[in-house]
């Protein structure tokens, strides 16, 4: 499958130089985005092009390369991205977030745990946490520079003010290593307790914004928060209906016009790791009823 | 304690000397110098382009002058030179025992956030982790400052020109500075709201022993706030001394100009 006309991994060793001292000076202050010389890549923007960018930097030829949508492992842009690595690249690719030692991600974290070899890149689309409450770059920066936070919170009191409660649910801000403020991509805030002391490598790219920054394994990550309104995950209050799981994160489909609908986990592997030894939900379908045996 | 106050106040809070600010050969503002004590109100009387804003921007450490220097004493204090302060120490000193109004007020606030929360802001800022608490003294501050609470939770592009000038005041003070810098403040508001918003100023000033720099144009707000006036003109301070000395027996030609030049009540 390896096309010739493609050095490995799409990306010249130059660019790929670039990008890997960009991460490595992310990984050295964790929560901080460095800019880089983001380039054009056969996508359009907002489909992953910074985790594209980092993918193909840091990927070797023995990775196992997983990507993930929202969770899920066959969406279009998943297919699309691992397909072009596995061309590019002629590297292995699974779905079985164990299996892999590099998995890129957009708007979730996968909710098996990962592990010390491991590396998560996270597509980002915005990576300034404060844009919408200052839009001057040079002033965030500043802000930045001098640890001044203050206005993070001024978001989050707007939240609880107008709602009673704390509504953002995702891209929920982080202080990294008790110093950088991050916005974590949009996951879900379920998953913000995940990046914290996590083993994995985790690298954030954003391609339209030129910024890469990083959170090295075992990193403290603390969600901001009121004394009086403490950060809290969100997640549906129903079990998994394929699965049955009440841990997972889970995704709301509306399955006709007259208001019906099911939870299933938006974590696609990981669902069906379940299903695969015997779990199953209210709504499972034949196949796995078979395979689970006598539980019918 | 009585003591210490008297010596607390003994000492001037603000020190300009000969500050000079020039842009190329045009010279802005040229050799002032003055002393402003705790608790004093200090207007800064002339008209458009006398150097009034230039100096302001200048004593806030915001402009670094030409020649000269500012000094201020700070709250353990010490007094120190603003150019020697960091810009770290000098933000904090500007969002903590410093206050600065402009004349306009998406300036000042942030327009597309609730009143609560502009409030809050320099709170927040300054390490205040409790909802409850942050909304408490807002809405105390938004009393204080005569804003009905019940808008709180409205942003200020809602409010009218006055109630944004009170919010901002508000924002201001709710750290408890003991200097604040007012360009303007009653520039484009109504005559009526601009006497309600000189009440509240006055008043407040007085109950928190604040001291105010006052940019003005305004005779009339000159005299209904300040206990000191220094008139400018052509980047010089021409005339200075104590309100009604300065309004009621001017001695220099144009200052008796700009005194003629209100219209008699």
């Amino acid at each position: 499958m390896n096309a010739p006309a493609y050095n490995f991994a799409y990306l010249d060793e130059q660019t790929k130089r670039m990008i890997r001292r960009a991460i490595l000076k992310a990984i050295a202050i964790p929560g901080y985005q460095v800019p880089f010389a983001s380039r054009e890549m056969p996508m359009p923007y907002g489909w992953g092009t910074g985790g594209v960018q980092v993918t193909a930097a840091i990927l070797g030829p023995q990775d196992v390369l997983k990507v993930i949508d929202q969770g899920s492992d066959d969406t279009t842009n998943a297919i699309s991205i691992r397909k072009f690595f596995a061309k590019t690249a002629g590297v292995a690719t699974t779905t079985a977030t164990i299996d892999a030692t590099v998995i890129q991600t957009r708007h979730r974290i996968p909710e098996t745990a990962l592990h010390e070899n491991q590396v998560l890149v996270y597509q980002v689309p915005i990576p300034e946490p404060l844009r919408f409450l200052e839009p001057r770059e040079t002033e965030t920066r500043r802000m930045h520079a001098l640890a001044e936070y203050g206005l993070m919170h001024v978001k989050l009191y707007e939240d609880i003010a107008r709602f009673g409660h704390i509504a953002t649910a995702y891209a929920y801000p982080v202080k990294v290593n008790a110093r950088y403020v991050m916005d974590p991509s949009p996951t879900p805030k379920f998953d913000n307790p995940k990046m914290d002391n996590c083993p994995a490598l985790q690298l954030f790219g954003a391609g339209r914004e030129k910024r890469i920054y990083a959170i090295p394994p075992y990193t403290q990550v603390v969600s901001l928060d009121f004394e009086d309104h403490p950060f809290e995950p969100y997640r549906f209050n129903a079990p998994c209906a394929l699965c049955g799981t009440e841990n997972s994160y889970l995704d709301e489909i509306v399955t006709d016009d007259q208001g019906s609908r099911m939870f299933v986990c938006s974590d696609t592997d990981y669902c069906e790791g379940r299903q695969a030894v015997g779990h199953h939900g209210s709504l499972s379908a034949a196949p796995y009823k078979d395979k689970a045996g006598p539980h019918g | 304690m009585a003591d210490l106050d008297v010596l607390e106040n003994d000492q001037p809070l603000l020190v300009a000397e000969s500050l000079s600010k020039s842009y190329g050969r045009i010279a802005a503002c040229r050799d002032v110098s003055f002393a402003l004590y705790p608790g004093e109100v200090l207007a800064i009387v002339g008209e458009s382009g006398s150097g009034k804003s230039t100096l302001l921007q200048m004593l806030s450490g915001q402009l670094t002058p030409s020649a000269g220097q500012v000094s201020y004493r700070m709250r353990d204090g010490v007094t120190r030179d603003l150019t020697s302060l960091g810009e770290a120490e000098r933000r904090f000193l500007f969002r903590t025992d410093w206050g600065f109004v402009h004349q306009d007020p998406a300036q000042g606030l942030r327009m597309a956030v609730s009143a609560g929360a502009n409030v809050g802001e320099r709170l927040m800022a300054v390490g205040w982790n409790h909802y409850g608490r942050i909304r408490d003294t807002a809405s105390d501050w938004l009393s204080r400052v005569e804003i009905d609470i019940t808008r709180i939770d409205d942003a200020p592009r809602t409010y009218s020109g006055g109630m944004r000038q009170r919010l901002q005041i508000a924002r201001n003070l709710v750290t408890e500075p003991r200097l604040v810098f007012m360009d303007e403040p009653t520039g484009g508001l109504d005559v009526s709201v601009q006497a309600r918003l000189l009440d509240l100023v006055r008043s407040l000033v007085a109950e928190l022993h604040l001291a105010v720099i006052i940019v003005t144009h305004d005779l009339a707000v000159a005299r209904l706030l300040s206990h000191r006036v220094m008139v400018m003109k052509g980047g010089r301070v021409i005339e200075t001394g104590l309100t009604d000395q300065v309004l009621d027996d001017p001695r220099e030609p144009y200052t008796q100009l700009l005194v003629s030049s209100i219209l008699p009540p």
